[in-house]
């Protein structure tokens, strides 16, 4: 026994384990997934979390306020058929009412007031910011989602195939990259606005309306780079890494790798940069409205209710402040969400 | 220089030059697709005059014929034709014109932006943490989120509107103070944050410890060793910062009728005046990729062991 170097096997190491023992090996508790531990950093992250509950209440409320609220986007309240054009209700202040509203609060009927005033038009201001606040929100998204189809799929294709197809794609994606993308996207948006409108009419899309359409022609044609880029990036290193070869090692098949190792770390790359690519599109949408090139009339967006603002900016200056500061808002909460997630799930690019 | 920045340099010309034509083509030829051509919308005139006007400006060659004239317009004598809706002036007139003011606005913004963010962000990381600091980070992240129309037009109902201490016309000297500063806030609250983290980096660096070690002086440390390593990631903001300059200035002109480039070209794309729209992006677009090419070989040729590719 004192002898190490004796050959001797030492019988006792080969008792059978006492109950202590045993209990070292009990899990003390459940083992985490991936999303589990980024939900966790996420949520004790308490800017993040303020910046999502933000978000969520300006998408819930843009979505549901519309369908209770008693007076519509486009209603010009002083406009009834078969009456003259009434224009008490035109540049109402907050909380003030026009001539025939007046007349039914002193009969004793309820009038649901216009708790932003009215514009220079007569339409309640209210119903118009949350409408447009609805717009830029749902451009944003489905313009992030466009970039995201796009780019993930020319991407892949770079990264899988390598070779002559990656080497065209990456000077193409280069080119693009390095074209200046405001002034190309006000050329194209206001040559699409022309171009769009005839072609669509009749047609399901016209609803929309061919400023929105040619927004999204932009931006597929424009943003989807970056994207593809990235997940070009991330396949060509993820093949290589040294877990990936360890897994192959210990005999893991090829579907195993790709489901436990490929996908959940080229994934939450996908999902960060796409949160990230939401308040961009907002903000360009908003400057395209701003420059006249947005949302067709009479919808409204948060830029173009900006835009309308500048000509009675001098008397009713709220007009101006409240889409502003809707965007500013939702522009930040994005920004500071997109940021907190990346920290929670995606430790490695935290600067 | 090595022959690896020489080789990294000449493509990048090279991708620039590449970048410059295919703005051109996609120019061109986007504005050759809108339908009707440039005289749609006029007063209705008659199929003779039409066809003199369009014979007058080229348009009744073949569409590739009229590229490559135009091309070779553009690249030797910066020729982009007369102006269809400013009848008498060549499109180049104009936007030397505008660029007057333009270049004024924005050269005076991005100096005023690089003056205050740099000792901004200095201050910033050197009293990390302390209320200063936060102050510091609250103000810049509010400015970076806020996009330009917005905070141009904030600033004209706040002080020439309620305050009236600063004119809301832009065609004066004195007008062009609210507009330089709308677009000075953006690239300065960048290049603050920039600086910033760029700093705090640098102040964790190992040298630092041991020139602290060997008692050098902090106020030598901080401008001899940190300022001048820190400054190097804010070369490659300057591109951006001009593309952000130009993309800004046209509604901030628009919003404080400052007579630049910006109003202009944003004029013609409401009168559809084609050549003045293809001419300006074009200017435009140049003036933004040689930028970005410059600031990316700065940064090259200040840092060599960064690797760009």
């Amino acid at each position: 026994m004192s002898n190490k170097l004796s050959m001797h096997v030492n019988v006792d190491d080969f008792l059978p384990a006492t109950e202590e023992e045993k209990r070292y090996m009990v899990q003390m508790r459940p083992s985490s997934t991936f999303f589990k531990d980024g939900m966790k950093r996420l949520l004790r992250n308490r800017v993040a979390t303020v910046s999502l509950i933000i978000i969520i209440i300006i998408t819930l409320s843009s979505i549901f306020i519309p369908m209770f609220w008693p007076y519509s986007y486009d209603k010009m309240l002083g406009v009834n058929p078969g009456k003259p054009v009434d224009s008490s209700y035109n540049n109402l202040a907050p909380f003030t009412y026009g001539k025939t509203e007046l007349k039914q609060i002193e009969a004793g009927e309820q009038v649901f007031p216009h708790v932003f005033g009215t514009d220079s038009a007569g339409r309640d201001y209210f119903i118009r910011v949350v409408y447009g606040t609805r717009i830029s929100l749902a451009v944003g998204f489905f313009a992030s989602i466009i970039v995201l189809l796009i780019g993930m799929t020319v991407g892949s294709i770079a990264g899988y195939c390598g070779g002559k197809v990656d080497l065209i794609i990456m000077r193409i994606v280069d080119i693009i990259y390095s074209l200046p993308d405001m002034l190309m996207v006000i050329l194209l948006a206001s040559v699409l606005k022309q171009t769009l409108g005839p072609a669509l009419a009749g047609t399901a899309l016209e609803k929309i309306g061919s400023n929105i359409i040619s927004l999204f022609i932009v931006f597929g044609v424009l943003y989807w780079v970056s994207m593809s880029r990235l997940i070009r990036g991330q396949i060509l290193s993820l093949r290589e890494q040294e877990y990936v070869l360890a897994s192959q090692a210990a005999g893991a098949k090829g579907s195993w790798i790709i489901r436990k190792h490929l996908l959940p770390n080229c994934i939450s790359v996908v999902i960060i940069s796409t949160a990230l690519q939401i308040p961009n599109a907002i903000f360009t949408e908003s400057y395209l409205s701003f420059l006249g090139l947005g949302v067709n009339a009479p919808m409204p967006s948060l830029g173009s209710l900006a835009s309308d603002a500048l000509n009675g900016l001098s008397s009713y200056p709220f007009r101006l402040v409240i889409p502003a500061l809707v965007i500013s808002l939702i522009v930040l909460s994005l920004n500071l969400f997109g940021d907190g997630l990346r920290d929670a799930f995606d430790p490695k690019l935290r600067t | 220089m090595n022959v690896k920045t020489l080789k990294y340099i000449l493509k990048r010309i090279l991708l620039a030059i590449v970048t410059v034509w295919v703005v051109i083509t996609v120019t061109f030829f986007v504005m050759h697709a809108v339908p009707g051509g440039p005289f749609m919308g006029e007063k209705a005139i008659s199929a003779a005059a039409q066809a003199a006007l369009e014979a007058k400006y080229g348009l009744d060659k073949p569409l590739m014929q009229q590229y490559f004239t135009y091309l070779k317009d553009v690249v030797t004598r910066f020729d982009f034709g007369p102006s269809l809706k400013q009848r008498g002036r060549m499109v180049i007139d104009i936007i030397a014109d505008g660029m007057k003011t333009s270049a004024r606005l924005g050269v005076v913004a991005a100096c005023l932006a690089a003056l205050i963010g740099i000792p901004l962000g200095a201050v910033a990381a050197l009293r990390r943490n302390r209320l200063i600091d936060k102050i510091i980070m609250v103000l810049t992240t509010a400015f970076v989120s806020m996009p330009s129309f917005i905070m141009g037009s904030l600033l004209l109902v706040i002080f020439a509107i309620r305050l009236r201490v600063l004119p809301a016309n832009g065609s004066t000297a004195e007008g062009l103070i609210l507009p330089i500063i709308t677009l000075a806030l953006y690239p300065m609250a960048y290049i603050t944050r920039l600086t910033r983290s760029s700093m705090l980096d640098v102040l964790g660096q190992d040298y630092i410890r041991t020139a602290k070690a060997k008692g050098v002086s902090s106020a030598k440390i901080i401008f001899g060793h940190a300022l001048k390593n820190s400054l190097i990631p804010v070369i490659t903001y300057f591109g951006p910062m001009l593309a952000y300059i130009v993309t800004g200035s046209l509604v901030v002109e628009q919003i404080f009728a400052v007579p630049g480039i910006g109003r202009a070209f944003v004029s013609s794309i409401t009168n559809r005046d084609y050549p003045m729209v293809m001419g300006t992006t074009i200017v435009l677009a140049v003036l933004i990729v040689v930028m970005n090419l410059v600031s990316d070989i700065l940064y090259k040729v200040v840092d060599p062991r960064i690797n760009l590719e």
